[in-house]
């Protein structure tokens, strides 16, 4: 008996709407979230993560009409981020039906509103997203602002102080892979995996099933995400599974 | 026509219990801690998230507790993750926080040097494990032995009563995931996020004839 190893496949929502963009560029329309989470879920897929990358007020409530139309039909969990500011927003996504919160930027504003929030919805559905960008060899800090802004916080550093503070998970996103389809950056995933005590998922950069086995192998991530390569069809998460179960890796039989 | 009561003291998500619910054929779902509605209810969950502190005090707070007992001497009842945890005496988290003490027994912490092989493991023990049948249950029907369900917990019960055990699960340790006792199951997994087979499960509990 062994705990298996995730697949989840990511779902970036922009005003109701699936849409993946290369780099933040090149906004390709998905689909309904709903109907892709369906799709997923029947796939075997062992989590969805949804993040709102809307940045309207308006958004917001098609974000919460969104995710409880999910939950009504989707029975794996649901991670739901962007955009979390308040303790409020949390509570109004798990009275939704979201299971985890994805906590990003007000993160790095205010440290601990991480700690407040899992104080009050404990630390099982706090999940901090991290995006991290390396500045040199074997140094990585995390970035705000889509990539844009340098907050000077080493990465590795800020992932063991989240932990802390008590972050359940650690969705850990490098902004130099991203979007590129060449694989993680299995660099800064091993590194904050080896680092802190919770579960670390791997993302940004799969291009390939390959890929999703060195995050795990290589990157020691307990989990791993991807969006476009599931999106668009090239692979099913049956086949990624059959992959990763070729490799050794423990997965979830559906 | 099973009305199901999903006992509500402030906790955790209990919409995706009740939608998961009604997917396997409950004609009505209430979430309330009213105690009328909770009595007039063919049977109970009783839902647990978040930190055993808050849990206890909220129960308390809107008297959940008492309905918790009053149900499980008189019909099915399910408890979930931390509402399983609640049945026991007392938790370690939090500093340490008294339960309900309707079995003997303690919730334990995982421990931060929790090795498997040499790896050390994660905690919380956070994704799909496998589940193993101890005893023969109406709530396991056309539940295939040692499937998976989804975990997110980073304490464990530890109950005194071999007796009570019905499924069993390993991370680091042999632990107890969950437990039967008359019309009373519990379980530490989350039967609503575990697709289809928590989806059995709780189909099972629908229609389970104590």
């Amino acid at each position: 008996m062994t705990l298996a190893k995730r697949i989840i496949p990511c779902l970036d929502v922009d005003k109701g709407r699936v849409v993946k963009g290369v780099q933040f560029l090149d906004i390709r329309d998905a689909g309904d979230p709903v109907e892709v989470a369906k799709r997923y879920d029947q796939q075997g897929a062992d989590e969805i993560t949804f993040l709102d990358i809307t940045a309207s007020h308006e958004g917001r409530d098609t974000t919460l009409k969104t995710v409880e139309r999910m939950a009504s039909e989707v029975f794996v969990p649901l991670t739901v981020g962007g955009g979390i500011r308040k303790l409020e927003d949390i509570r109004n996504l798990l009275n939704a039906g979201a299971d985890k919160v994805s906590i990003n930027s007000a993160a790095v504003y205010d440290p601990d509103f991480v700690r407040a929030a899992a104080d009050r919805f404990g630390s099982q559905c706090i999940v901090v997203a991290i995006d991290a960008k390396r500045i040199a060899p074997n140094k990585w800090d995390i970035f705000t602002h889509g990539g844009r802004k340098d907050t000077g916080i080493d990465a590795v550093e800020w992932a063991i102080k989240m932990a802390e503070y008590g972050a359940g998970e650690i969705l850990l996103t490098s902004m130099d892979a991203d979007g590129t389809k060449n694989g993680y950056d299995l660099g800064v995933v091993r590194a904050v995996s080896d680092a802190v005590n919770v579960p670390v998922i791997a993302s940004g950069g799969v291009g390939n099933l390959q890929h999703l086995a060195d995050g795990i192998l290589q990157g020691r991530a307990d989990a791993v995400l991807a969006a476009s390569i599931f999106h668009f069809g090239e692979y099913t998460v049956p086949q990624a599974k059959a992959f990763l179960r070729e490799q050794g890796i423990v997965m979830r039989e559906i | 026509m099973t009305t199901v009561a999903v006992l509500d003291y402030g906790m955790g998500n209990l919409h995706s219990v009740a939608k998961a619910l009604e997917h396997v054929g409950a004609s009505k779902v209430i979430i309330t801690h009213d105690p009328a509605l909770v009595r007039a209810a063919d049977r109970v969950v009783f839902p647990g998230v978040g930190a055993m502190r808050d849990c206890m005090a909220g129960m308390k707070a809107v008297g959940v507790d008492a309905e918790v007992r009053e149900a499980a001497s008189q019909k099915p009842v399910l408890a979930i993750c931390v509402g399983m945890q609640a049945l026991m005496e007392h938790s370690e988290e939090n500093g340490g926080v008294d339960c309900l003490a309707m079995f003997n027994g303690k919730v334990k912490f995982f421990g931060n040097d929790l090795v498997e092989n040499g790896q050390r493991l994660k905690v919380p023990h956070m994704g799909w494990n496998e589940v193993n049948h101890t005893i023969n249950h109406a709530l396991w029907r056309d539940i295939p032995q040692n499937s998976r369900f989804y975990f997110v917990h980073s304490f464990y019960v530890d109950v005194a009563d071999s007796q009570l055990i019905a499924g069993r699960s390993h991370y680091g340790l042999d632990f107890t995931t969950a437990i039967s006792h008359d019309n009373l199951f519990a379980v530490q997994f989350h039967p609503e996020k575990s697709q289809k087979m928590g989806l059995q499960l709780l189909k099972n509990f629908v229609e389970w004839r104590v």
